[in-house]
Order: C-alpha cells, then sequence, then structure tokens
C-alpha cells in the first residue's frame, strides 16, 4: 500500500466537513501519509497544514480524474449526511447515494491505484422499531424496511459498498458504523436538543440511548486506515443510557411530545426552534439502539470513552460554552494564503527539515 | 476475500462468544469499582466471572470474580443503574417491595421444587400462560428473585414496548422483547435466566371454559433458542393464574379497532366493576419446578431439524399438561390450595 515515493496518498472527501477535516488532521500529523488530498464542496473549516483541498462538486463527478493524476492509494469517505436537518432532501440522496456511487465507480475503475476505500456510515442503518433485537451485531439485519429518507439512503450506500467490495477484492473495504456522536464541537439534532433548557422526549418512552465520542470517531477512522483492516465495524461507547438520564446530565428539562401525532405536535416547535426532531431522531426517542462493539474491539482499536463518557465529554464542553459565551471562528480558509504556503519557493518547508 | 459483511466473524452460525468486554461489563450493570457487589447480585456475578477469559490472556492464571472490561469504566458518570436491557435494580426493589404482600398475602404462592432452578448458568424457564392480565409472570419472577436471588429476565411480546409508561416500567423491572437475539444473548453471553410463555397470548386469552389446557406451543422457537444457547430448558407449571382473572368473553371487533392482542371482558370486572380490570381475584398459586430438559445437540448451529425442534417442544408441553392436571387432581379449593 504505497505510493511512488513510498508514502501513502490518501484522499478524504467532505474534507470542508467536521469529520473530513478532524481526519485531515489526524492524518497531517503523520509522516507516512505523503499526500493528502482534501475534497469538499465548500471550503475548510479547519486549519490544515500540509494537505490540499479540491472543491468539487457534491455528486463528485471530476473524482475519477483526480483519482487517475494522483495516483491515490486510500480513499476515506467521510462525506456521509448523517443528519437529514442539515441538506435539502434531495441534496441528502444525492451527496450520500450518488456521491458514494461516484466515489466507487473512481475506485473501481480500471487501472485504479486505489487499494484501500475507508466509508464512515452510521448505525441508524438499523433503524429503531419496537421489532428489534436489544443488541445489533454488523451481520445483524433490520428488522423492518428503513422507514425514513435518511436511513434509506444510508441502506442504499452501504450496499454500494458491499456490491464494490465483492467486486474488487483487491481493495481493503472498510465500512464503520458510528452511533450517535456527542463531543465537544460537533453540533447534531441530539447535541442542539440537549443544549436547550427544554428537550423532547416522547411521552411514556425512555429508550436506551449509545453514544461515541467524536475524538473515538476520528481515531476508529484511522485505526481502520492505519491497520487496512476489512469488513463492517460497529463503532460505539460501552454502556448505553436511558434518555432521562442523558437529560438529566445534561442539565436540561425533559418536554413530553405526545405518543400518538409525535410529528404533528413537534412540527411548530421546529419551525419554532425550540427542538430538532427529524423523523430518525423521532424513532431513536422511541425504541433507542444499542450495538455490539467486539468486532472491532477484537482488531486492535481501544476506545477512550464510554457511552457516559461521551456525555460527560459533552456536558464540559457545554458548560464552558455558557461560561465565555460564542468563540469566533478560530479559521478562515483563504484559497490564495493556502496555495502560498504550499507551494511559494519562499515557504522554508519544516516537514523535510 | 470476502466483501464487508462477511469479514471480521468467526463463520456464519458462530455467533461473536462473549468472552470480551461486553459480557464482563453488562450484565451487572454497575460493579463498583474494586468493592463489594451488593447482595442481590451476587450470585450472578459469581456465574459471569469464570466464564471470561481475559482478554490478553496474561492473567489467566487468576480468574477474579469481576473481570473489568479493558478501557474506560462503563459506570463512571452514570447517575442510574440502568443496565442494557433497561432493567434497573433499583426499580427491581421497589418493584419487589410492592409486589411482596400480592404474592405472599393475596396468592400465597408457594414453590415445589424450587432447588432444580439452578444458581449459576443460564437457564430457560418455561410456563403455562394463563388469566386476561396474567400473574403467572410476576409471580414467577418475583418468587425466584426472592427465593434465589437470581434475577429472572421475563420475555415478552414486543408489543408491551410500544405501550407508553407501561412499557418502560416493563422494561425498568425486568421485562425484555422476545426476540431469538435477546433470549441468545441473555442465555448464552450472560448465562442469566430468562422466563417465557410458549402459548404467548394465545394462553393469556383463553376462555374460563378452556381453563388449563395448554395452547399450541408456538412453532417451538423456545427449544431452538435453548439449543442455540446451549442451555436447559425448565419447565414450570402454574396452577391459580387461571382463577386469578377468569376471562369470559372476548371482543374481537374491539381489539382490532385498539390494535390490542385481546379485549376481555372478565369475571373481575362483572364482580368489581372498573377496579376487576387490573385486580386479580385471590387464588391460592402453586408452582411446580420440572425436571430440567437438555437437548443432545452442539450449542451455535445456524439451524436446528424441525421435527426435533417440534417433537422436544410438543414433549415439554406435554410435560407440563400432566404436571398440571396433576396439581389440580390434588387441589381442594381454588382459594386455599
Amino acid at each position: 500500500m504505497s505510493g511512488p515515493a513510498g508514502g501513502r496518498r490518501v484522499l478524504v472527501t467532505g474534507a470542508d466537513t467536521f469529520w473530513g477535516g478532524r481526519v485531515v488532521q489526524a492524518l497531517e500529523a503523520d509522516p507516512q501519509f505523503e499526500v493528502i488530498l482534501g475534497l469538499g464542496t465548500g471550503t475548510p473549516t479547519v486549519s490544515l497544514e500540509r494537505a490540499e483541498f479540491v472543491r468539487a462538486d457534491q455528486a463528485y463527478s471530476i473524482l475519477s480524474r483526480i483519482v487517475r493524476a494522483t495516483g491515490v492509494d486510500t480513499i476515506v469517505h467521510t462525506f456521509m449526511v448523517v443528519d437529514s436537518t442539515a441538506v435539502k432532501p434531495r441534496a441528502l440522496h444525492e451527496i450520500n447515494v450518488i456521491g458514494t456511487m461516484n466515489l466507487l465507480a473512481a475506485a473501481g475503475a480500471p487501472g485504479s491505484t486505489v487499494r484501500q476505500v475507508v466509508v464512515k456510515s452510521s448505525t441508524m442503518v438499523y433503524g429503531s422499531t419496537e421489532h428489534d433485537p436489544n443488541t445489533f451485531g454488523e451481520d445483524t439485519p433490520r428488522s423492518r424496511p428503513p422507514a425514513n429518507r435518511m436511513e434509506r439512503s444510508l441502506v442504499e450506500a452501504e450496499q454500494l459498498v458491499h456490491d464494490f467490495a465483492e467486486d474488487n477484492p483487491q481493495v481493503d473495504v472498510g465500512l464503520l458504523r458510528f452511533a450517535n456522536v456527542l463531543g465537544t464541537e460537533i453540533v447534531t439534532p441530539i447535541s442542539a436538543n440537549l443544549s436547550r433548557p427544554l428537550c423532547p422526549c416522547i411521552f411514556g418512552f425512555d429508550p436506551l440511548v449509545q453514544f461515541v465520542e467524536e475524538d473515538d470517531v476520528v481515531r476508529a477512522l484511522e485505526h481502520v486506515v492505519r491497520t487496512g483492516v476489512r469488513g463492517t465495524y460497529n463503532v460505539a461507547g460501552a454502556g448505553r443510557l436511558p434518555w432521562s438520564e442523558v437529560a438529566a446530565m445534561c442539565g436540561t428539562r425533559l418536554v413530553p411530545l405526545p405518543p400518538v401525532t409525535t410529528g404533528l405536535a413537534a412540527s411548530p416547535l421546529q419551525r419554532l426552534g425550540a427542538v430538532d426532531l427529524p423523523p430518525e431522531l423521532a424513532a431513536l426517542l422511541r425504541y433507542g439502539r444499542g450495538v455490539d462493539t467486539r468486532r472491532l474491539v477484537g482488531t486492535g482499536f481501544g476506545y477512550r470513552y464510554t457511552s457516559a463518557g461521551a456525555v460527560h465529554s459533552f456536558v464540559r464542553a457545554l458548560r464552558m460554552r455558557r461560561g465565555v459565551g460564542r468563540r469566533p471562528r478560530s479559521y478562515v480558509y483563504e484559497h490564495d494564503v493556502e496555495q502560498f504556503f504550499r507551494h511559494s519557493p519562499s515557504v522554508i518547508s519544516t516537514s523535510e527539515a | 476475500m470476502p466483501g464487508p459483511s462477511a469479514t471480521g466473524t468467526p463463520g456464519p452460525g458462530a455467533k461473536p462468544r462473549g468472552t470480551m468486554a461486553e459480557v464482563s461489563s453488562s450484565p451487572g450493570g454497575r460493579p463498583p469499582p474494586g468493592g463489594t457487589v451488593p447482595a442481590g447480585r451476587a450470585s450472578t456475578r459469581d456465574s459471569v466471572g469464570p466464564t471470561v477469559a481475559p482478554a490478553d490472556g496474561a492473567s489467566r492464571a487468576v480468574v477474579p470474580l469481576r473481570v473489568r472490561a479493558p478501557g474506560p469504566d462503563e459506570t463512571e458518570y452514570r447517575l442510574s443503574d440502568v443496565d442494557e436491557w433497561g432493567r434497573s435494580e433499583h426499580m427491581r426493589a421497589v418493584a419487589r417491595a410492592l409486589y411482596d404482600p400480592v404474592y405472599s398475602r393475596w396468592f400465597r404462592a408457594e414453590w415445589d421444587g424450587l432447588e432444580k432452578v439452578p444458581e449459576t448458568g443460564g437457564a430457560l424457564l418455561v410456563a403455562n400462560h394463563a388469566g386476561a392480565i396474567p400473574s403467572d409472570a410476576p409471580v414467577i419472577m418475583h418468587g425466584i428473585e426472592k427465593e434465589l436471588g437470581r434475577p429472572v429476565y421475563g420475555l415478552a411480546d414486543y408489543f408491551f414496548r410500544t405501550i407508553p409508561v407501561l412499557g418502560t416500567l416493563w422494561s425498568r423491572t425486568g421485562g425484555v422483547a422476545a426476540n431469538p437475539d435477546n433470549a441468545y444473548r441473555l442465555l448464552h453471553d450472560q448465562e442469566q435466566l430468562a422466563l417465557v410463555f410458549p402459548e404467548g397470548t394465545k394462553g393469556s386469552s383463553k376462555s374460563f371454559t378452556e381453563r388449563y389446557q395448554l395452547r399450541r406451543f408456538g412453532r417451538g422457537g423456545f427449544v431452538e433458542i435453548a439449543m442455540r444457547a446451549g442451555v436447559p430448558v425448565l419447565p414450570i407449571a402454574v396452577v391459580g393464574s387461571e382463577e386469578a382473572m377468569p376471562t369470559l368473553l372476548r371482543f374481537s371487533r374491539l381489539s382490532r379497532l385498539l390494535g390490542l392482542p385481546y379485549v376481555p371482558l372478565t369475571a373481575n370486572m362483572v364482580a368489581l366493576g372498573p377496579l376487576g380490570i387490573v385486580v386479580p381475584f385471590p387464588a391460592k398459586f402453586k408452582l411446580k419446578v420440572l425436571d430440567p430438559v437438555g437437548f443432545d445437540v452442539p450449542p451455535d448451529q445456524e439451524r436446528y431439524p424441525r421435527s426435533k425442534v417440534m417433537e422436544e417442544a410438543e414433549r415439554i408441553r406435554t410435560r407440563l399438561q400432566d404436571a398440571v392436571y396433576e396439581m389440580l387432581a390434588e387441589r381442594r379449593s381454588v382459594w386455599f390450595g
């Protein structure tokens, strides 16, 4: 798995998003990764040291050209939308399904140099219904077909990844399914709800939920990129907590929504911005979800946080944010400045010294 | 090389064995770090401890009672003791305190052969099911916890999960949805006691005229689960449950309309009015644990011969039916036993 000059050449999708940026930063620290390309639709939100940023449309139509031109051996596909409130329904399908399809088509093209593909998915592919087992293993099928757009797009995208792995035995395909993420930085519908003084729950339901801390997300992706393990892996902190306990830890008060016509009752509140309740979260707040994490641990990965630890980490960050107020964005991407640092002969390269 | 879905597992049928973090940490919920185990939990801890192989294999010589999971302690920062099944030992204690008068004064439950319930290791408890709101489940769960100090997880229709409040309370007090994966995890990975009523709602919905006539035992799924988990089936014959809440009539159209498994008119409603919807009659409960049934098959198979499964299920049903008839023949009074 080495490029022309010995080091690895990695392409990270969604480099302008939270996860892509974090993964690029993690890989930059290791000289083993000689070339790091960040692909994104916007501008990077974190400061990138030596990675090159390439702007592309969300369906990655130029991807096969990039792969051919740069001879990357590893693709880390972090640009999978798992929050349906973040994008329009149309874009969700476009990004998750069409984007993944084009990416894999580029990776599997004849003469492709790609030898490893790592995909970031979500435990949402298991769904959340009353028919579910208490714990989903990687091979446990869904109990019911996907009921919402979010899950459907992820299931379709994963199917593409499975097919790709079957058709390209020369490529190490790692598929990571992450539980709901909490941490110091990330904003999700769950973290948004927990940050407010009032937080939704569904009357009479207190589901068990499992979390993974954002550092463990990046570390798990890095672990799979480094070890090249194949297969599907659940990534989630040990243990699970009732939603009421999560709310109590965060110091927010639960507001019960009616168990029938939940969506109808929630929609005016959603419009006011008082709650975030996408359909996939409404299902989770009823039946919860738990996953078996033994398989990834078996490959040598060690978690730093448990589920409760992830909540604790989020609570600490929440308290601090309340203490200091909104902090200014620490980094603004300037294309010319970044080009100058990377390519100007006047810049003294420290990495070769 | 296989694709993503196939890699990383030992192979089809061989479900991941519980030798790592999950098993050592999950059943108890929260072992106090380095401290003592709460009294009610001691037996389960013991049963789990020795089966857990140290993850690294280095400290194999000394097998501690409680093997801490590698990595961070999952009980840290927790505010409650709700375990991965939703069961809370605290809630159980409250439920036990509330239910004990019902168990020992109202039903005056009496056990026979309780020593056949193993003190350690997994076992699938199987009993006959009766009464519109069946009291057999809480009586068995309460009885075994009280007499033996072992938790019992009650497997019931997933329908319970969909009921607000009740579903949550049921889960907190030891209820688990009757899903084959759940049963395997409880019995095999965590070596717990699980209680199941193979008749399901067919048993609890039958009218009083058909009392103590066991219904079909489903498709024998419970036998297959016990075979796969490699645990014995422990049949428990219950007498008294039919008279505690006899069903006189069933309203099938109303039940369809309400989306409920059945809507009965019980003798309790006739005698006690609205109170009778939930209050059972004080029938004398007698429970008899029959000899454990083992299966002469290897565990962890993907599938077991249907004929064998059905045969074993039918044999257990017949034994339970015979035991119930036997107990009824001995019974002098519905109310005094």
